[in-house]
């Protein structure tokens, strides 16, 4: 019970905090992939906002075995860069910036009840699912 | 840039940094949102957990525009083509999934812990993010 509470009570904080940011916006995001014309580089400070929270408390947390709700932390190991990791990443930047959404603000994104936001969540569902059959 | 607006994005990315401590502190998994929703739509022993942090990554927006701010809509504007939606998803999902993290995962997860291949990941999505609107500036699609 307490894990889902927790994980409710952090998937809250975080959609709150991708609205303030202005990040469910995808013209927002747009701005910032566009270098060359009007940038708008709020991106960075919205990363750069978490990553310095967030750092401080991964790197005092980094040896614990276990978590407060008493799970094993399984943190990804050190591994060496492959293709995947490349690939991968390069084919979501392209998504990325044909719509302006990534995975967290188009979850998000369904609050507004837009019609676009659903269809780009099933099509991301089955890019989910088309990756888990095809590359093992 | 006259759409720069760093004080809510420093906020709103403060905030995210706090729910991104508060999930790793408690349960000891990472918030990277493209694996909490693989892990949601898919079988494994967490999954209503994922699916819990999904349905409050939804409720927060809804708490701040029937609660907080009534007045101000959520601003939602696609200025792509209706048609770049699908091929859109289904990339950011694959893509993702492929590649082991997203912007959460990789972007803030990652090089919070000072991950190199995290570094690397966000890079590369970050250029090809950037070359697909040029390109689709040119074309005309993106203004």
């Amino acid at each position: 019970m307490n894990d889902k509470l927790i994980s409710l009570v952090s998937g809250l904080i975080f959609g709150i905090g991708l609205v303030i940011s202005g990040m469910t916006n995808p013209e927002k995001v747009i701005g910032f992939l566009s270098v060359t014309h009007n940038w708008d580089a709020s991106l960075i400070f919205v990363m750069g906002g978490a990553i310095v929270v967030a750092g401080p408390f991964f790197f005092l947390l980094k040896n614990k075995e276990t978590s407060a709700l008493g799970n094993q932390i399984n943190l990804p190991k050190k591994q060496k860069l492959d293709n995947k990791i490349i690939v991968g990443s390069a084919l979501f930047g392209v998504g990325w910036g044909l719509v302006g959404l990534c995975p967290g603000p188009a979850i998000a994104a369904l609050a507004t009840f837009d019609p676009i936001a659903f269809v780009f969540l099933i099509s991301m569902a089955a890019g989910v699912l088309a990756k888990k059959n095809i590359v093992k | 840039m006259h759409n720069f607006t760093p004080v809510s994005a420093l906020i709103g990315g403060v905030i995210i940094g706090i729910s991104v401590v508060l999930y790793f502190y408690a349960t000891g998994r990472l918030a990277g949102i493209s694996g909490i929703f693989e892990n949601a739509i898919t079988n494994n022993s967490k999954r209503l957990s994922n699916v819990f942090f999904l349905l409050g990554l939804i409720i927060g927006p809804l708490l701040i525009y029937y609660l907080i701010l009534p007045n101000k809509p959520i601003a939602f504007e696609i200025t792509s083509s209706y048609l770049l939606i699908i091929p859109g998803g289904f990339l950011a999902g694959f893509g993702t999934r492929l590649g082991g993290g997203c912007t959460s995962g990789h972007g803030i997860c990652g090089i919070g812990r000072l991950s190199v291949n995290s570094m690397i990941a966000t890079g590369i999505f970050v250029a090809t993010g950037v070359i697909t609107v040029f390109i689709l500036q040119q074309l005309g699609i993106y203004l």
